[in-house]
């Protein structure tokens, strides 16, 4: 199925939406704008002729200076119609893309890493940690302007301090606790 | 007497940890030997590879891929290299395509012989390990045939291969087929009807089949929980159409149904290696014929002023995509491994992302864990096969 006959099967389903055909050389590709991304792929894949059970991959990619600057990308794959889509939807720091953790469940983690790589938001996402960089990390990795050769200063964290009175009234209070009942 | 009072307990397992296949913390909620909760923490491995990938040339990003999956390293640069070609516009010659065949699949038995070692171990069986070691090494031995290095032969080019056959690859290979279906049947004699073995996997870490697609568990994770879809079947690539194989599948979805999808894999890869190794000749083609990424023959290069200029261009400028974009996927040993990869039209990517099995697997080990023992935490870690090279890339 290529691009065209994708979109002829959505409109119907998600109405109202402009749904843009991409170029590409492998298959088909479309653009979703943002606010429709949830019934559309709800539709793709609850639609028995499509099928869209796998979200195979989600990334994201920067094309600073250019705005928006991001798209999200969403490799879809339909095992029981053996056809691949790709979704992209345009973001900005400022506009968020909803979560699609609803709809494929393994998006959960490939939306924090795009949150930690790209500085996305995901509306309604419950758990927007960072993913591969440590937590305290400033700034998005993978974004475009992020300098490349630099030296952080070293991080750690402040040692563990605890007065002899405060460690012994810790004990204390233990004790306590485990002979109570 | 007053009532016992009760609370679960927190262990925090990892990340340095013998079963955790590498950098993997996982906390767990545990009541008393139960499950509760699992959260796994990542990253610990995280060397930006792709995003020094964006500064290297096209061909200079192979090593760096190939360094992602360091157990299946040459289906990463098999997946990069597929999606530059496609970029490019380019076909590859018979022979190449068989070659690549061959080596991914031996790459497969490589992983999945890591994967039956280690996994074993913590099952109990150590003994494995040495076997699965002793066979992974003839492998390691072909790789250093190839390309002088063992793990990360970097001989999947853009292009083609880096260079043509050694002499005497096809007799390594060809030792290595006749010597290892008796060893696999060494190592089922061992293990599919050893009872402290099948008690340890047997029902443990169930998933089904719609929770594994909607985890993206596609691989042999899957495939033990009874879908067939297999990358080189469903959309075949460099030539797997044309080869004669099955793809293994298991309905039970458990640790034990992972093992007998992963040892009957390895039987089905020794088949298609003996197709590939009866097709390629002992010498010929190596490579595509466009001038823009191959370099020239090296005796060209030193006889012909347009060789010697081309040569240089190739190694100082690099050369050049056309603009798009393209996600190919190839069937890696954990699964479907694929990569998209961004050209602005330069001599760099612009972005280059690898799909990461292990990340899908680790993200779903909490659903397969809960509610089990402690132990069994362990095998199902060893059965999910994860990579955390793979995962944090």
């Amino acid at each position: 199925m290529d691009a065209p006959a994708i979109i002829d099967v959505l409109s119907p389903l998600v109405s109202g939406t402009a749904y843009e055909a991409a170029r590409s050389v492998d298959f088909a590709t479309i653009y979703v704008p943002p606010d429709r991304l949830i019934a559309t792929c709800a539709a793709l894949r609850d639609t028995p002729a499509l099928g869209f059970n796998v979200l195979a991959e989600m990334t994201a990619a920067d094309y600073f200076p250019r705005d928006p600057r991001f798209e999200v990308v969403y490799h879809l794959l339909s095992v029981p119609h053996r056809i691949r889509l790709r979704l992209k939807v345009r973001a900005t720091e400022k506009v968020a893309v909803p979560t699609v953790q609803g709809i494929w469940p393994a998006a959960g983690w490939l939306e924090r890493e795009i949150w930690d790589m790209f500085g996305i938001v995901f509306d309604g996402h419950p758990d927007l940690r960072r993913l591969l960089m440590p937590e305290d990390w400033e700034g998005h990795p993978q974004r475009k302007d992020y300098p490349v050769q630099i030296r952080k200063a070293v991080q750690t964290y402040e040692a563990l301090e605890v007065s002899e009175e405060e460690f012994k009234a810790n004990l204390e209070r233990d004790r306590v606790k485990r002979t109570m009942h | 007497m007053a009532e016992l009072r009760t609370e679960t307990m927190t262990v925090n397992m990892g990340p340095q940890h013998p079963s955790t296949h590498g950098v993997l913390r996982l906390v767990l909620e545990l009541d008393g030997e139960v499950v509760q909760s699992a959260s796994p923490t990542i990253g610990y491995l995280h060397t930006g590879i792709e995003k020094t990938a964006e500064q290297k040339k096209w061909q200079q990003v192979i090593p760096l891929v190939e360094r992602m999956d360091y157990l299946g390293a040459q289906s990463n640069s098999l997946a990069y290299a597929l999606c530059v070609e496609k970029l490019l516009g380019l076909e590859m010659p018979q022979r190449v395509r068989d070659i690549r065949v061959l080596i991914a699949e031996l790459q497969r038995l490589g992983s999945h012989l890591i994967w039956l070692g280690t996994h074993s171990l913590e099952l109990g069986a150590v003994s494995m390990l040495f076997y699965a070691l002793r066979e992974r090494e003839l492998l390691l031995n072909i790789n250093e045939l190839l390309a002088g290095f063992r793990f990360f032969p970097s001989y999947i080019r853009i292009g083609g291969l880096r260079e043509d056959l050694p002499r005497g690859f096809h007799e390594a290979v060809n030792a290595f087929l006749d010597r290892f279906p008796r060893k696999l049947d060494d190592y089922e004699g061992l293990l599919t009807k050893n009872d402290i073995f099948l008690r340890r996997t047997e029902g443990v870490g169930v998933v089904s089949q719609e929770d594994a697609l909607a985890w993206g568990l596609v691989g042999p994770i899957a495939r033990a929980a009874g879908s067939d879809y297999d990358v080189r079947k469903y959309f075949p690539y460099t030539g797997y159409d044309t080869y004669d194989f099955d793809v293994p599948t298991a309905t039970e979805g458990d640790v034990f149904a992972r093992y007998r999808v992963r040892m009957r894999e390895m039987r089905e890869s020794v088949k298609i290696c003996r197709q590939a190794i009866e097709r390629i000749a002992p010498s010929g083609t190596w490579a595509c014929d466009d001038t823009r990424v191959v370099p020239p023959p090296k005796d060209k290069v030193y006889t012909e002023m347009e060789a010697l200029i081309q040569h240089f261009l190739i190694y100082s400028q690099g050369f050049t995509v056309p603009a798009g974009d393209a996600y190919v996927p190839v069937e890696g040993p954990r699964g479907e491994h694929g990569t998209y990869v961004v050209s602005d039209g330069a001599n760099r990517p612009w972005r280059v992302k690898m799909r990461a099995p292990s990340l899908m697997a680790i993200q779903a080990l909490p659903t397969l864990v809960q509610g089990g023992l402690i132990a069994d935490v362990v095998a199902v870690i060893g059965s999910s096969d994860v990579v955390m090279g793979d995962c944090d890339r």
